[in-house]
């Protein structure tokens, strides 16, 4: 996380590592059954918070039943005590959110509710009412994990959101490369990166991720 | 009051945790489920399949030799095993690709434990002509090699994964992961009464023939309801299937048999209803099997379609309410059922399914006076898938003896 500061990241997504992570593809799916065999807690996430959150905003993304299981009032005590700024929870919808949403709001935490290209105008709202921080837009109908080429709808999305919302727009799934950060930063706030730097970390060590952060930042500010 | 309600929760439990971008296919599934059960041609068409394709309805057997064994109670089978493919999974997947196809959707996928849903929906779109994936673990690839190539024979491509157990779970998880991807024009087949709204709902409307047959056929042999009706708990579709129209009769006492590995307190099970927690996991909030993390736990069970950590919704439900009991049965104690059925009946049930026949002796032999008791068991499949795993439970063949058939079948396999 250090190597991404170094390299340029404007806010660090820290994922809490779980067994069953339905929105990750085979990258992120490999390392988190590493994390896990290694021991990994789900209480470590907030000893890498408190680490880099004094240096770039810091949220954590989190499926569901681990941060239920630890307490949402709890985890959201923690989470602010760490400096954390917030979380993005991937198979959490407002509807089934309100213990979550609830807790996050009193610790002054932004909850964070992904759309996607097949979400309705109507739901976008209520994810942009529901939300503090920014919105999440995934880029692609699909998991996390490298592809070729941006997602063509997620334009689109962005400017659908826009529509329904003033938060700014994270766009995030798939990007890799310095190249597509900078198509998706013509029409989107944020750039989100994931399976891609921790696919660098498992190649070439920090070196490597903070070399993909520096060729991804600049692209962004190309 | 009908649960679940608009939102799918079944009390606390059910409910829609996924990821946004499914919501819409959700929202789309559940609107043509609701529609189907009203459209009369739909209902005609389902009732078609299930009358001249499944061969339903599926006999209720009295079984006298069984009933001499434990003592005079009388013991009915539900004889979901002559289905179609072998078990009741055929009339889940039949009612969804009559759904499949309403939606204009022109590929299936599916996750498989046992095989037996696999092979139902490979079946069903053979039937139907549609593209099928069916994703499997390895190491169930390895038990239930036999559905591979069932599955394989008809025209499904069978995908084993590798990663977390390599077992249901994670042949869940890859599903969901597919279905993201190509939701569009994907449908995604659930095998059992779990994951998100509407799935538990729904199968459970395919699956409830198998409770409503019984209840008629045990009326019309019997003159009166059973004492008890028993069937296996995986994810729970047999048993939420044969358990729904007896809900309403409080006289009859539900019994699911959920698999109890090892045995429940050695921890090494796949039993959730009887010894886990609430959680999320797969889409819906129901009891399952994790750690104070509340990462999912590894089970333990011989029966492959029992092996997993969780379990639908409404039998969380039940389980809270009381209306249904659930309780772990061991490797072992299925094994000796299975061989009591086979010898006594000449019916070579399905693993999963012996897991019942060996909760019905349990409860039977928990009751005061059981000799004027009357049992139904839901013999939710057949054993073929099984024989390998039950010939070498009972020592029929060495491990010597396997290895030189399965070279002699490497032989008569090869192409001349
Ligand atoms: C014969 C048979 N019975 C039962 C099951 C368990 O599933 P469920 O609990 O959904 O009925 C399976 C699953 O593979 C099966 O093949």
């Amino acid at each position: 996380m250090l190597a991404m500061v170094e390299g340029g990241v404007d806010a660090i997504e820290v994922g809490v590592p779980y067994s069953d992570p339905g929105m990750d593809g085979p990258v992120i799916q490999v390392a988190v059954d590493a994390a896990l065999r290694g021991g990994s807690r789900v209480a470590h996430v907030f000893d890498a918070v408190r680490e880099v959150s004094p240096r770039v905003p810091t949220v954590v993304m989190g499926y569901w039943n681990p941060m239920e299981k630890y307490g949402p009032a709890r985890f959201a005590v923690d989470l602010k005590a760490a400096g954390g700024s917030g979380a993005i929870t991937p198979d959490l919808i407002p509807e089934e959110a309100q213990p979550w949403v609830d807790a996050a709001y009193a610790q002054e935490l932004a909850p964070v509710f992904l759309v996607a290209p097949s979400s309705t105008d109507e739901r976008i709202a209520t994810v942009g009412r529901t939300n503090r921080g920014f919105v999440y837009a995934t880029a692609v109908m699909g998991v996390t994990g490298a592809r070729s080429a941006v997602g063509s709808r997620a334009e689109e999305l962005v400017a659908r959101v826009r529509a329904q919302t003033d938060l700014p727009v994270g766009v995030g799934l798939g990007i890799s490369n310095g190249e597509q950060a900078a198509q998706v930063a013509g029409f989107a706030d944020a750039v989100i990166v994931g399976a891609a730097l921790v696919a660098a970390l498992r190649d070439g060590g920090p070196a490597r991720v903070r070399q993909l952060t520096e060729d991804l930042a600049a692209g962004v500010r190309r | 009051m009908t649960l679940p309600d608009a939102t799918g929760h079944f009390g606390p439990y059910g409910g829609r945790f996924v990821p946004e971008a499914l919501v819409a296919a959700l929202d789309e599934l559940g609107e043509a489920h609701r529609t189907s059960q009203q459209d009369p041609d739909f209902v005609a068409e389902l009732d078609r399949l299930l009358t001249t394709y499944a061969g339903r309805p599926t006999p209720l057997t009295d079984a006298r030799r069984l009933s001499e064994h434990v003592g005079g109670a009388r013991v009915l089978l539900k004889r979901e095993d002559l289905a179609h493919t072998g078990s009741h999974k055929i009339n889940n997947v039949l009612g969804q690709a009559l759904l499949t196809k309403r939606m204009g959707k022109k590929r299936v996928i599916a996750e498989t434990g046992a095989g037996q849903h696999g092979v139902a929906t490979a079946t069903a779109a053979a039937l139907f002509g549609f593209d099928c994936t069916v994703y499997m673990g390895e190491e169930d690839t390895r038990r239930q090699a036999l559905n591979v190539a069932r599955m394989r024979l008809l025209g499904a491509e069978v995908v084993p994964v590798s990663t977390g157990t390599k077992t249901l779970k994670d042949a869940t998880n890859e599903a969901f992961r597919d279905w993201v991807a190509n939701v569009e024009t994907t449908h995604y087949a659930i095998g059992s009464v779990v994951g998100p709204h509407p799935f538990p709902a729904m199968v459970r409307d395919f699956q409830r023939i198998i409770g409503v047959e019984a209840r008629q056929q045990c009326l019309d042999l019997v003159g009166r309801l059973p004492d008890a009706v028993v069937a296996c708990v995986g994810g729970g579709s047999n048993a939420m299937g044969i358990f729904h129209a007896f809900l309403p009769d409080a006289d009859v006492a539900l019994i699911g048999c959920e698999a109890g590995g090892d045995g429940v307190d050695t921890g090494r099970h796949a039993a959730p209803l009887t010894a886990g927690s609430p959680g999320v996991l797969h889409g819906a909030r129901s009891y399952l099997m994790q750690d104070e993390d509340g990462q999912t736990q590894t089970t333990t069970s011989i029966s492959a379609g029992l092996d997993y950590p969780g379990v639908g919704p409404e039998h969380a439900y039940l389980r809270d309410s009381g209306r249904a009991h659930y309780r772990g049965v061991t490797d072992a104690d299925a094994m000796a059922a299975l061989e009591v059925l086979a010898k006594k009946e000449g019916i070579l049930c399905a693993i999963e399914s012996a897991h019942a026949v060996a909760g019905a002796f349990q409860w039977l032999s928990e009751q005061a006076e059981s000799s004027d008791r009357v049992v139904v068991v839901s013999c939710s499949g057949r054993g073929d898938k099984d024989v390998d795993t039950a010939a070498r439970w009972f020592g029929l063949v060495t491990a010597e003896e396997v290895a030189e058939a399965e070279l002699v079948r490497a032989h008569e396999g090869e192409q001349p």
